[in-house]
């Protein structure tokens, strides 16, 4: 019979290897095998427990290579998996739903010495995080720009409007959208001067998400929207940072983009 | 045009048939195997998902699962409920694993005999359980309630180990048998994990397969391993579900099929995923098997019934 060769009725005795002991030394290199767990006929099981760590740790580095790409070509594979492996040791994931992972990510970087001088890899990782919160969020039609058109034209201020459930607004101090990118289409920053502001705007119409960059003015215009603010108090949070803001083409834009799904019912 | 993905055509609110599963060859659906899968002429026989990944709300991994299921059997592979936690069940999971069953109606419904949360932290692997009283009621009583909520059985899957614990005070064949005789659950027979396991534990994968409740067996899973050493030097198989299936798992599934006779068969491959043709290459090796042992089975039934 396949039988551990130590059967015997141990019950439940003090020596029992309770989960959380097992857990406890999967993300730290420098704790023991836990005691308890053997391999067969006496054999050792260090080894063998390191296989759990080792699934452990290239597991959940996987999942922060499949949720930030960019930050990983960024940097080469090397740095990012160590980068991966400090984060990883430091914070586990809250779900078993793995795309819900390293959601603190960026604020990890801001504070990994040694990228302290790619200050705009936490903007870009948190770009990173808004594309997939875009990609899994739930389906809904963009606002047909018909039903804004049949809005009479002296009501189109009071109008206010429902964000589509995938729309994300990232502000940046750095380059964070045309680095995102560039680096997503397969090209090298070149011409990027990392320092220019960018204001950035996530959306899916369909199944495609799509980053683009916001003209000055534009993210005040969608936030004070996204808030539940009315067309006019938008156009005035625009105005007042940008005072060539263009009106129609940020209503043109915003179409475009699907950044919304609905105009908000009268009370 | 060209490039536009088939899936994009499917229908969000369509009605599925194939509510049950064939005694045929599956594979683990790859999202980039999806538009190759659904114009080939070959038809497979079945895919299988990882529940979690079809947890998200909506987009593109929905639209794409739903053209799948509208052409074919599917069944729903859970990978995070971490059955043998000690701190209960997450109720909040087995109501996303609902959700996932309602919308698709697969014609399987698996998890594996693992933990992998602890307190709030999930470890994305599957982790060993003691074969113990205690573990045992535990186990049996999660499987209880996901069966209550989901209003229907689910599988369970044997699995992979690499170490065993001091006080454990069964088999893991004891274990599991008890296990369906008390929930009335199904089993989900992994060969790969068969095989690792009994290399890495030292017995004999054919003593291991003559205790198991094959009577209870609605799956087969088979999936290829990679080989490490111990702290001794001895063989240690990993399941690592990166290759092809270990020619010796072909040998042992070719004896439980003749065994049993045709059972729904996937192949796994997660890790350094091929192209479709070589992951069909390996259904149709299985699918070989089934067609080849059916025969032998029917042939086998028809003389015991005329004798």
């Amino acid at each position: 019979m396949p039988r551990p060769d130590n059967i015997g009725d141990a019950g439940e005795s003090e020596s029992a290897v309770t989960l959380g002991r097992f857990s406890g030394a999967l993300l730290d290199p420098g704790q023991p095998t836990p005691a308890g767990l053997v391999g067969p006929n006496g054999k050792k099981a260090d080894k063998r427990y390191n296989v759990y760590r080792n699934n452990v740790t290239v597991g959940l580095i996987g999942a922060l290579f499949d949720i930030y790409p960019a930050i990983h070509r960024l940097v080469g594979d090397e740095f990012f998996r160590a980068m991966a492996r400090s984060y990883v040791r430091e914070r586990q994931p809250q779900s078993p739903l793995l795309f819900r992972y390293g959601g603190d990510f960026a604020e990890f970087l801001e504070r990994f010495e040694p990228v302290r001088e790619l200050a705009y890899l936490p903007d870009v990782a948190r770009l990173e995080r808004a594309w997939l919160h875009a990609f899994h969020a739930a389906d809904a039609p963009p606002l047909d720009s018909a039903a804004l058109a049949a809005i009479a034209p002296e009501e189109l201020a009071d109008q206010r409007f429902i964000a589509h459930p995938a729309t994300r607004i990232l502000r940046s101090r750095f380059a964070a959208v045309s680095i995102f990118s560039a680096n997503r289409s397969g090209a090298d920053l070149a011409g990027i001067d990392p320092g220019n502001a960018e204001d950035g705007l996530v959306t899916r119409r369909e199944f495609d998400v799509e980053v683009r960059s916001l003209p000055g003015g534009g993210a005040e215009f969608l936030l004070a929207l996204i808030d539940g603010g009315t067309l006019g108090e938008a156009a005035d949070a625009a105005t007042a940072v940008t005072q060539d803001f263009d009106l129609a083409a940020a209503i043109g834009a915003m179409l475009e983009a699907g950044a919304f799904t609905a105009i908000a019912t009268r009370d | 045009m060209t490039d536009i993905p088939t899936w994009r055509d499917g229908n969000a609110n369509a009605d599925f048939t194939d509510r049950t599963i064939p005694a045929r060859a599956g594979a683990g659906l790859k999202p980039s195997h999806i538009d190759q899968i659904l114009q080939d002429d070959y038809r497979i026989g079945f895919l299988e998902v990882h529940a979690e990944n079809y947890m998200g709300d909506g987009g593109a991994p929905h639209r794409a699962l739903t053209a799948i299921r509208q052409n074919f059997p599917l069944s729903v592979h859970g990978v995070g409920l971490s059955i043998g936690s000690e701190k209960g069940l997450d109720e909040e999971h087995i109501a996303r694993l609902k959700r996932v069953v309602d919308r698709y109606e697969p014609g399987l419904v698996s998890e594996h005999l693992a933990w992998s949360t602890h307190d709030t932290s999930y470890y994305n692997d599957l982790l060993p359980v003691p074969y113990d009283r205690a573990t045992l009621d535990r186990v049996c009583a999660h499987i209880e309630r996901v069966q209550d909520v989901l209003g229907r059985t689910i599988i369970l899957e044997n699995p992979s180990t690499y170490v065993q614990f001091e006080q454990s005070s069964m088999s893991e064949t004891e274990f599991i048998s008890e296990i369906a005789r008390r929930t009335g659950c199904g089993l989900l027979l992994d060969i790969n994990n068969v095989f690792v396991s009994a290399t890495n534990q030292k017995y004999r994968p054919l003593t291991y397969l003559s205790q198991f409740p094959l009577e209870k067996v609605e799956e087969i899973h088979l999936a290829g391993h990679a080989t490490d050493i111990d702290d001794e030097g001895d063989p240690l198989l990993i399941d690592a579900h990166d290759r092809p299936v270990d020619d010796e798992v072909w040998k042992l599934y070719d004896i439980v099929i003749g065994q049993m006779g045709p059972v729904p068969t996937l192949i796994e491959w997660d890790n350094d995923v091929p192209e479709w043709p070589v992951l069909r290459r390996e259904a149709l090796r299985a699918e070989g098997i089934l067609e080849k042992r059916s025969a032998n089975y029917l042939l086998g039934s028809r003389h015991a019934a005329a004798g």
